[in-house]
């Protein structure tokens, strides 16, 4: 008898879940290219970290919109001195951590302090670099105080590498995020997918999704498949921009091209020769037809650039005609440098389908003036190691996501090998200045330099292709910040 | 002799398969000449701005996602193929070959040793050593056709051990002997003619493999790199193109599916009409 009630106990037990599963609503499977490599956006450099947990599971003390302004995150609210020197945060009260510890000063005290410590393995700690010192006032206040007025600290504060977290679990964040924020992390099941469920502590307004799932699906023709069949419900990015037209025919699902922060550059290697020799790199600049890349390798989403600097912003200078499309003019500069043959270079293409059609038609392209190029397909591990690391290559294809990252040019020793005195200078300028105009003016300047200087060839701003089930509400149209952002996002009824 | 060729041609004009695989296999190889030297349109040219174009005549069968002209990439494409193959199957033959007959002119322990490690190589399943190959020593045409040709080897020397066998135990080999030659001699002299036909039947069916072998590996980025034309890669890229230039799957599917079915076709019948107790029969 007894065993009979515990057999029935364990159907009844079973169905529950079964059921919770046919209402559908309250689950959302979010297709993303990348797996991560852990899930830690403290500790590394991966945009596919962010992409799952930043919002969702970790917050830090401001936050950035989908429009990409800055709101109050942990910190109900702020106050500048007059100086711009030191920032006075309040932060919000009751707020927990997943594990169930509170989320005080102390907490805030210890991400920052880990951040800008000399042994940090915090990927952009050039974001707290103008901070001096970090100091508690009691729990609910945490005081920073800046070497010298920053333009955009709060911005900065906004980023997934600066999330607030718990002194307790920092340490294994990699594999166990805990956060503060609406979703708790459930699982991760490894080449597949993160689960994430809602958290019912919460501070702020409750998650409207109970559960989600990040599906990693890297292969386009698999992801055109898991869309259809309703395996995923949303791609927040596409990775196949030319199968956009077949789900815009589709009344099943709803297309959505915005704007990301992914500036898509030819690297090249300004160390090595011959492309150290300025009139080589303004031969290529002169021979890069952009429409035909973004046509043809893109499907025309993307919005040519001219430097490095995205377009939908404020500051943003149309150098886009600043080397046209000249293909006599390129060969009289090739002639000047000393190669008037030509030379051989190799190029190597990252697996995103920018990267590796792009490539081609680059390769055709810059035939025409007598650079020979060869192909050389590479993973995104080797490329890091080979290309970003190692600085051995000659030409390669990324798009750079990160916002507002042109100060990577002042960056010693970065993989592209960009030395600019006047270019450095501007970044300093920038630095410490806090007038909003003249911080415009002098990204102006900033970008002039580099179009100037044809650093690296100037391609295209990334398109972000998102495709989602027309039923779904409130996902991001732009990426502002590398984010796949949930908090708001529910199913039509 | 030239009565038997004779013969052969005509044994061979009433067998249907061997006509129409034949005159598949001599188009497939003639249009991979002709590309040689002369293709529509030039291979790498990009052109954005006529990509997927239909059938017309100035493009016989469209163009690609860069404006690329699809005839002249299949041309090219073909050669490719061709190359890979003959270069293939030339070093599946050109070691396999001797290393069957040195086991079955000297046998014992060596002919032991030569086999065992035969029949390991054989273990391996074929594609996925070419896959294995490439992916250890790095992408490419060269490796890719390394990778074909070496589990091509043991397809060889076994046939060619198995058959020389046979015909060592004959009267004439017998008669060599006695005469003074040595196991090489008799090999060349003696063995190899009188197991050609055999040979050459199985070149037929390993060119046919070694084609489709190459479009798998290209299909996975391990084969031939671009811009270099490749129907496996060709096929590999109007994967996501499926719903919106489907003619870009199919022309080289449809390349790769008619040169094999031709090279079997030709094969087959190559086998029965140089077998002379099946011409007999007929």
């Amino acid at each position: 008898m007894k065993r009979l009630f515990l057999a029935l106990a364990t159907c009844v037990a079973g169905l529950v879940p079964l059921q919770l599963q046919a209402a559908g609503d309250g689950h959302l499977n979010m297709g993303v290219v990348l797996e991560p490599p852990h899930l830690d956006p403290t500790a590394g450099a991966a945009a596919a970290i962010d992409e799952v947990v930043y919002a969702n599971v970790f917050e830090g003390l401001t936050r950035i919109d989908r429009n990409g302004e800055v709101k109050p995150g942990l910190a109900s609210s702020w106050n500048v001195s007059d100086d711009g020197k030191t920032y006075r945060f309040t932060l919000r009260e009751g707020v927990t951590f997943h594990d169930g510890t509170t989320m005080d000063s102390a907490d805030v005290l210890f991400s920052i302090e880990r951040a800008i410590a000399t042994d940090s393995v915090n990927a952009q700690k050039a974001l707290f670099e103008p901070i001096e010192s970090v100091a508690a006032e009691g729990a609910g206040t945490v005081v920073v105080t800046l070497k010298r007025p920053t333009g955009h600290f709060l911005f900065n504060l906004g980023w997934g590498d600066a999330i607030v977290v718990g002194e307790e679990s920092a340490d294994g964040n990699k594999a166990n995020p805990v956060g503060t924020g609406p979703f708790t992390f459930k699982r991760w099941v490894k080449g597949d997918r993160v689960e994430l469920q809602r958290n019912d502590a919460y501070w702020g307004e409750p998650a409207k999704l109970a559960t989600a799932t990040f599906r990693f699906i890297p292969d386009p023709a698999a992801a055109v498949s898991a869309m259809m069949a309703g395996d995923v419900d949303a791609f927040a990015n596409f990775p196949a921009p030319e199968n956009m037209v077949q789900f815009e025919a589709d009344p099943r699902f709803k297309v959505v091209i915005g704007s990301t922060e992914g500036e898509t550059i030819l690297s090249t290697n300004n160390g090595r020769p011959p492309f150290d020799d300025i009139r080589v790199r303004q031969a290529i600049a002169h021979a890069i037809d952009r429409k035909a890349i973004i046509d043809g390798a893109m499907f025309g989403y993307g919005t040519p650039i001219g430097s490095h600097f995205a377009p939908h912003h404020p500051a943003y200078v149309d150098l886009t005609n600043r080397y046209p499309l000249d293909l006599e003019k390129a060969k009289s500069l090739m002639a000047e440098a000393g190669h008037a043959d030509g030379f051989k270079a190799t190029i190597k293409l990252p697996p995103p389908s920018y990267a590796r059609r792009g490539g081609e038609i680059i390769a055709s392209q810059l035939r025409e003036i007598g650079i020979e190029l060869e192909i050389i397909p590479v993973e995104w591990a080797q490329w890091l190691e080979q290309a970003f690391r190692g600085k051995d290559f000659d030409l390669t294809i990324v798009s750079h996501t990160e916002p507002m990252d042109i100060g990577i040019y002042a960056r010693e020793s970065y993989y592209f090998d960009y030395q600019s005195e006047a270019f450095n200078g501007f970044m300093e300028k920038l630095a410490s200045e806090v007038d909003e105009k003249a911080r415009y003016a002098v990204m102006a300047d900033a970008q002039k330099q580099l179009s100037e200087d044809a650093v690296n060839g100037f391609l295209f701003q990334l398109a972000k292709h998102g495709v989602w089930n027309a039923k779904v509400k409130g996902l991001w149209e732009n990426s502002p910040v590398q984010a796949n952002d949930l908090t708001e996002v529910s199913w039509e009824k | 002799m030239s009565d038997g060729l004779a013969e052969i041609w005509r044994t061979g004009l009433r067998n249907r398969g061997f006509v129409i695989g034949g005159i598949i296999t001599v188009s497939f190889v003639l249009l991979a000449a002709i590309a040689l030297i002369w293709t529509p349109y030039p291979v790498e040219e990009i052109v954005v701005t006529r990509r997927f174009q239909g059938i017309s005549s100035a493009h016989w069968l469209g163009t690609d996602q860069f404006g690329r002209d699809l005839v002249s990439l299949l041309m090219a494409g073909a050669v490719n193929s061709v190359a890979v193959a003959i270069v293939a199957v030339g070093l599946g033959v050109g070691i396999g070959v001797p290393l069957g007959a040195i086991a079955a002119a000297r046998q014992g322990w060596l002919d032991e040793i030569l086999m065992r490690a035969n029949d390991f190589a054989f273990a391996f399943p074929a594609l996925l050593s070419a896959v294995m190959i490439t992916a250890l020593a790095g992408p490419g045409a060269i490796n890719s056709i390394i990778a074909i040709g070496i589990f091509n080897i043991p397809v060889f020397a076994r046939l060619t051990r198995g058959a020389a066998l046979v015909v060592w135990k004959r009267e004439f080999i017998m008669a060599a002997r006695v005469a003074g030659k040595g196991p090489l001699r008799i090999s060349i002299e003696h063995i190899l003619p009188n197991i050609s036909s055999v040979l050459i039947v199985q070149v037929t069916i390993q060119f046919a493999l070694a084609i489709l072998a190459e479009a798998g590996l290209s299909y996975l980025g391990l084969g031939t790199q671009p811009p270099q034309p490749s129907w496996g890669k060709m096929l590999n890229e109007a994967q996501t193109l499926m719903f919106l230039a489907p003619q870009l799957a199919i022309f080289p599917g449809v390349a790769i599916a008619l040169t094999v079915l031709g090279l079997n076709l030709f094969g087959d019948g190559l086998r029965d009409v140089l077998d002379p107790r099946l011409r007999r029969e007929r």
